[in-house]
């Protein structure tokens, strides 16, 4: 960093050689010390990025020997209980891969749980981002971005499970076929259109490998890389802790900490899924068969991030509604669209409804503590909740067989427990944000136990309490206490701004639901308080 | 997530004259102590500036030897594989497949944890950079800026004469438009329109010839043997077996067979004739209790593979409909609207018929279907 001016001749060769072209110097210095800000969640949308390379390794490795054919052949080949059955070139190609090109399996398992990983890791990311209200102005679009890469993900993983053609995926295509035939009006000629005539037909196969290894696949990493230049320009939030504030970031830089960090951290993904290729059997393809429009095993599921699909069908009471020579099947439609265009349209309108109900229309650097925003982080977890019952509804039978229940009761256990567990969770969440905002006000305003017990001349005892320590309070300080809105209609009964009209009105009200029960957090003048808490009182009510 | 301060990260040196952190109990001896002995304990993230040289030789030896323990098992998975894994000319089923998964993934794993430990001890105890602070700067440029923007838009607009020229505007959406349109006229051909085909199975046009052949209907065949049934090789009471009609595998050309398969698969239940309940109209549809349901399902098309003695109910693995099978495959439970739909059967010379095709669309429902 000091007087050496000179990089090495290999380095400064080639930068030389870029800088007379492209003017990258500059480039390169002002974004070489880029800062970085530390916490562990930041790394998890990192561990998507690293999948989805490393998703994008191992299936072109799988390219080179898979074929995606439903011609039929005969199998003849190194997995002797399957030769002599009549299989798609597909299958057959996928138990090669498997069997007869060293290291295939390997990389199909590999594979196999990067996609699961990759499809986790957004979860949680976007679980992290939206707690810490990090896709606040100005980063709703990178939001909106991992919204649709969510979205690419779930169907890139469904098109990639169904290529191998055996049982399990031929069964997951049958229901496609099934959800895509209840669509109002235009319901069988998309089934037609998918699948090249009736199922299985000769087509989907082949259409669905090049969705899956071309078209969704080159849509991601256009996502990805708008996604990571986006976070690169904007700069990364920052927990609010000390010398994290809105106008200013405190990490280390990416040359060389984060980017040796970040190495490390892709070998780390890598590694584990090596591990997991090696010694966790996924999706042996083998077992299941080839497919057979007339075969099923009983507890067939599809991989984790389409349970929520498979739950919802599951738990859906039988309406169809038939008249005027037309049938309208909600008993599939329901399921099949409505959760996840809850969840998928709920997530992507989301900063915008908060920014109509707060009127806060300023930029967010620092993220909040999900306790502070306790309206957001209840929506949050009964978002969590819906996902989770109708996930958990996808395993029903498991659930029954192994919990000796009756199928029916676990069914209509999940018909209530999805409008029933997100109000809970609501309810429940809200109570627990306030509770530790009830306690970070008492830290503020009467300092910590320090467990010193001290005795009153008159023989009283009481625990001393001290001033938290500053890191603590700069925590504690980041919340923003609510400022009242003024009333929708003010004395002279002339509506106050933004809350004109019926559509004014719904925002005033969801604007008090979103701030009326704010614990204030408040510094009081230090000595006055301390004298209180030294002579042992108890706190007052702190608010309302 | 980030609810405790102690999870937040950077860590900051405590500063004077703060609260002692409060302590339950002994404190730990080593809280006290850095895992590498001798020296300051470096701050996280990066090592102090100011590195204690015993110590960092240490390090380095350490993350050395994770190096090449990596090294090591990089050139293990390649000596594996040129000369372990392929012996007797390749792999020969699920034994060597297992084992060489295992020497090939392990090596891999090894070479890739190992390197990843190695990096991160680095990044830990070796590297001296020390956090830094940058300015954050909103986003949106200067008044300025974007007041000659706007100006720059407006002169480029009018002299491009687009504003002025109504004309030239108009026809140039109106030149676009269709051409927007033509990519979705292209798509025609993925598929053929649904037309009849939802309405048939292979079971109508098999009936159609064997009666054109002067028969009463079409034999029924065993899935998976294509032996046709006799009524005596399904008489006990509580099986279930599932059948197509005989011809599905050899009348048709080999690409159609699977598709043909995927409607005409069908279940038969011999139900104890005590406790069936035949439909009103079909009271001649089944042979002394042995009836025929269409084996995919009427939510989303799943076999409804599973049958239960006791209860007579037909499950669908998938999403659980269930129908009894008793009473015209009714459904009992489940997300399922509609009954399977019944295969009219007959016996001749022995065997099991089937004397027309389903008469109505098997399967899932759709808009047309009414």
């Amino acid at each position: 960093m000091s007087e050496a001016a000179t990089a090495p001749k290999a380095v400064e060769g080639p930068l030389t050689f870029l800088d007379d072209r492209l003017g990258s110097t500059t480039f390169f210095k002002r974004n070489m010390k880029k800062v970085f800000p530390d916490h562990w969640s930041f790394m998890l949308g990192e561990i998507a990025l690293y999948s989805f390379i490393i998703l994008l390794l191992t299936g072109t490795f799988l390219t080179l020997w898979f074929k995606p054919s439903m011609i039929e052949v005969v199998y003849d080949g190194s997995y002797t209980k399957l030769n002599g059955v009549k299989m798609s070139e597909a299958y057959a190609s996928t138990l090669n891969i498997s069997f007869d090109v060293r290291g295939g399996l390997l990389m199909r398992q590999i594979h196999h749980w990067a996609a699961i990983l990759f499809m986790a890791s957004i979860m949680a990311h976007m679980l992290r981002v939206f707690f810490t209200g990090a896709y606040r102005k100005p980063r709703e679009l990178n939001w909106l971005i991992g919204v649709g890469m969510f979205t690419m993900g779930m169907l890139e993983g469904l098109f990639g499970y169904s290529l191998p053609d055996d049982l399990l995926s031929g069964t997951g295509l049958r229901i496609t076929q099934g959800v895509a035939e209840s669509i109002p009006l235009v319901g069988s000629y998309i089934y037609m259109f998918l699948f090249g005539g009736e199922f299985p037909g000769q087509d989907i196969v082949p259409r669905l490998f090049t969705l899956h290894i071309l078209l969704i696949p080159g849509v991601l990493l256009g996502m990805i890389t708008a996604h990571m230049m986006i976070m690169w320009h904007q700069k990364h939030t920052a927990m609010p802790v000390k010398k994290q504030t809105e106008t200013q970031v405190q990490g280390y830089p990416f040359y060389p900490v984060f980017m040796a960090k970040t190495g490390a951290y892709f070998l780390f993904t890598f590694g584990v899924l090596a591990l997991l290729g090696t010694f966790a059997q996924i999706n042996p393809i083998w077992l299941f068969g080839p497919y057979d429009p007339g075969a099923i095993s009983s507890a067939s599921q599809p991989d984790f991030y389409m349970g929520v699909l498979e739950g919802s069908l599951r738990i859906m009471p039988n309406w169809e509604i038939s008249a005027w020579g037309h049938t309208l099947s909600l008993n599939v439609l329901i399921p099949a669209l409505g959760p996840l265009g809850i969840i998928f349209t709920g997530a992507a309108v989301w900063p915008f409804i908060e920014q109509w109900v707060t009127g806060d229309k300023r930029l967010h650097h620092v993220n909040d503590r999900p306790r502070n925003a306790p309206v957001r982080t209840s929506v949050g977890m009964a978002a969590v909740a819906f996902y989770g019952i109708l996930w958990v509804a996808g395993a029903n039978d498991v659930l029954a067989e192994r919990f000796h229940v009756s199928l029916f009761a676990t069914t209509w256990f999940f018909r209530v427990a999805v409008f029933v567990g997100p109000v809970l969770a609501y309810i429940i969440t809200k109570r627990i944000c306030l509770g530790l905002q009830r306690k970070d006000a008492g830290i503020i305003g009467h300092g910590v136990e320090s467990g010193v017990i001290v005795m009153s001349p008159d023989g009283e005892y009481s625990e001393r309490h001290e001033p938290a320590r500053e890191q603590e309070r700069t925590v504690i300080l980041s919340k923003e206490n609510s400022r009242p809105e003024p009333p929708a209609v003010d004395a002279n009964g002339v509506p106050a701004p933004g809350s004109k009209g019926p559509l004014g009105h719904v925002r005033s009200r969801l604007n008090r639901a979103w701030t009326f029960d704010d614990i204030p957090i408040e510094e009081h003048g230090h000595d006055e308080e301390h004298g209180e808490v030294e002579n042992g009182r108890e706190p007052k009510q702190l608010n309302h | 997530m980030s609810d405790d301060n102690k999870d937040t990260g950077s860590h900051e040196p405590r500063e004077d004259g703060g609260t002692p952190e409060r302590v339950i109990g002994t404190p730990s001896p080593a809280a006290e102590k850095s895992l590498l002995p001798g020296g300051a304990a470096p701050a996280e993230g990066a090592a102090a500036e100011e590195l204690d040289e015993a110590s960092a030789k240490r390090a380095e030896r350490v993350v050395a030897v994770f190096f090449l323990i990596a090294f090591a098992a990089s050139v293990a998975f390649i000596a594996y594989y040129i000369g372990w894994s392929g012996r007797d000319g390749g792999m020969h089923g699920i034994h060597r497949t297992r084992e060489s998964n295992l020497w090939l993934g392990g090596m891999m794993t090894l070479a890739f944890l190992a390197m990843a430990v190695g990096v991160t001890i680095w990044v830990r105890r070796l590297m001296t950079s020390k956090p830094i602070i940058q300015e954050r700067h909103a986003p949106r440029a200067t008044e300025e800026t974007r007041a000659s923007f706007a100006a720059d838009f407006m002169e480029g607009a009018a002299d491009s004469g687009i504003t002025k020229r109504p004309l030239l505007r108009r026809t140039l959406l109106l030149a676009a438009a269709p051409l927007g349109l033509a990519p979705l006229v292209l798509l025609r051909d993925l598929g053929p329109k649904p037309g009849t085909r939802l309405r048939h199975t292979f079971w109508g046009d098999a009936v159609k010839k064997a009666q054109s052949q002067g028969k009463k209907g079409v034999r029924l065949v065993v899935d998976g043997t294509d032996r046709p049934l006799r009524v005596s090789d399904f008489s006990s009471p509580g099986g279930m077996i599932t059948v197509l009609p005989e011809g599905i595998e050899h009348d048709l050309p080999e690409e159609k067979v699977l598709t043909q398969v995927a409607k005409a698969v069908t279940i038969l239940i011999n139900v104890p004739a005590d406790q069936f309940k035949p439909a009103k109209g079909r009271e001649n549809w089944h042979v002394g209790g042995i009836v025929a349901y269409s084996k995919i399902c009427t939510h989303v098309g799943c076999p409804a593979a599973l049958y239960e003695q006791t209860t007579h109910h037909i499950l669908c693995p998938c999403h659980q409909s269930t129908f009894d099978a008793t009473d015209a495959a009714k459904v009992v439970f489940g997300p399922a609207a509609r009954p399977l739909p019944q295969l009219p059967l007959a016996v001749e010379d022995g065997y099991l018929v089937a004397t027309s095709d389903y008469h109505e669309p098997i399967g899932p429902s759709f808009w047309e279907r009414g």
